[in-house]
């Protein structure tokens, strides 16, 4: 039933392309993160400032995406994103053709949805801070860079880091949902396999095990961080 | 009028609208008897979390960890490719469930929903204050008496948020066991696109429909929060 033997390295087994497949979801979930996190700070800053507008196209945004299912999200921007960049395009006077790679589009979708949690995280750490450290810092007569490096800044990483740490385990699990793209990841290598190999099992429960020690071994750095930025409260 | 409901059928949305809502009954079923089960199965997986006992917390826990740790879509096609490739399973009755992707959903998602379920609901367990069960206890109730009467209200209460955002991604979840060929809305949605060459307006219907899903949601988990927290009520006059 378990195949062992299909999962050795070279070219009688599949270890090797588990492997590339493996790096292939940690670097679109790391993409997809960060990327995310930016919108997220776009997000949260429109969420913030005084103005009705941004404020409500931002919370069309997370509410509309939360509301949706991810793998909608990612039919969506996989199947309709070329022609919106090429809609795009054309309004900057470009009439050619053009088609995001796999990667590309996978990496996006997931940052999409990823950075309306984020978002809902960093903006719960930004209210948490208390508002007399801005009023304490401008007394000082810091500028308001310093007061958002200094002041701001590691507080809301400090509140923040438990969330996103939470958010990073989502992100790594959507990845598993671009494979429709046809990008090779750990999901639809594992597809690959079991469909040369006749063996699904073998392979999923191989999937499932690289799955949990990435979501294990990324909580624990997520932990080591969080212990590194609360020192200063232990 | 009669010119609005020309305008809505020659518009595309509206049909694959249409369309797209005959899939609604195959993602509500899905929900209607995952829901019900995973909710009384989380309950009991959270008090077998919270036993003392090491042989039943530590399975539980161990269990909670895999499902927590791997995504839906590695559960789905473990129990519809997978549990279909073992020889005894395809021979004993359990086959006539497993083989319709329907069944494997259910499963799939009611495992999903367990997990996640019972962590809630050991937070809600685990905040019920020492003193209220001692009390319970000093009034002679039975263990039973004391789950039924002091524990899960006053738990359930608490985590009837939280537990309403698992409620809106189960709903979300549904839509992963459209890869395993079962016509639930996204499914649908992904037929109409390969036949229409339209995908945006394919899945913007079947996006409608699931906010629509997710705000009844919202507003159900809302009226019972309304309802069991009576003493939170603001008073209207």
């Amino acid at each position: 039933m378990f195949k062992f033997d299909k999962l050795v390295f070279g070219d009688l087994g599949w270890g090797d392309e588990l492997l590339f497949a493996t790096l292939m979801t940690i670097t679109v979930s790391i993409l997809s993160m960060g990327l995310g996190l930016c919108l997220a700070i776009i997000t949260v800053w429109a969420k913030l400032i005084t103005n009705r507008i941004t404020r409500l196209i931002a919370n069309f945004y997370t509410t509309v995406v939360r509301g949706v299912p991810e793998l909608l999200v990612i039919y969506l921007i996989f199947f309709g994103g070329n022609s919106v960049i090429m809609g795009v395009a054309k309004l900057f006077g470009y009439n050619g053709y053009i088609e995001l790679n796999a990667l590309t589009i996978g990496t996006i979708a997931i940052a999409f949805i990823s950075a309306t949690y984020s978002s809902e995280v960093i903006r719960a750490s930004y209210l948490a801070v208390n508002k007399g450290q801005v009023e304490a810092a401008k007394a000082l007569g810091l500028n308001k860079i310093q007061i958002f490096l200094r002041v701001m800044g590691p507080q809301i990483i400090r509140h923040a880091l438990p969330g996103i740490g939470n958010v990073w385990q989502i992100t790594l699990k959507d990845t598993s949902l671009i494979s429709v793209t046809g990008l090779v990841e750990i999901m639809r290598q594992t597809r690959i396999a079991s469909n040369v190999e006749h063996s699904p099992l073998t392979f999923l429960i191989t999937a499932a095990f690289l799955y949990l020690f990435l979501t294990t071994f990324s909580g624990k750095f997520f932990k080591v961080l969080e212990i590194n930025y609360s020192k200063g409260y232990s | 009028m009669q010119n609005l409901l020309s305008y809505l059928n020659e518009s595309l949305l509206f049909r694959n609208f249409v369309e797209v809502i005959g899939g609604l009954d195959n993602t509500l079923l899905l929900l209607v008897i995952s829901l019900p089960i995973g909710f009384v199965l989380s309950l009991i997986f959270a008090l077998g979390r919270v036993s003392t006992n090491k042989f039943i917390s530590k399975p539980i826990a161990s269990y909670i960890f895999v499902i927590r740790g791997t995504p839906l879509l590695v559960q789905i096609y473990l129990i519809y490719f997978g549990l279909g490739s073992i020889e005894f399973i395809r021979e004993s009755f359990l086959w006539y469930l497993l083989r319709e992707p329907f069944w494997c959903g259910v499963l799939a998602l009611t495992i999903n929903t367990v997990a996640y379920g019972s962590e809630i609901f050991r937070g809600g367990i685990q905040s019920v204050t020492k003193g209220q069960i001692e009390s319970g206890l000093s009034l002679g109730f039975n263990k039973i008496d004391l789950l039924r009467k002091i524990i899960f209200p006053i738990a359930l209460r608490k985590v009837l948020p939280s537990y309403g955002n698992e409620l809106i991604l189960m709903v979300k979840a549904t839509s992963l066991v459209s890869l395993t060929t079962y016509m639930e809305m996204t499914g649908i949605a992904r037929k109409i696109m390969a036949k229409t060459f339209a995908p945006v307006e394919a899945f913007i219907a079947a996006g409608i429909l699931y906010l629509f899903l997710n705000f009844l949601m919202v507003q159900f988990v809302k009226y019972l929060e309304w309802k069991y927290n009576p003493h939170l009520r603001v008073e209207q006059n």
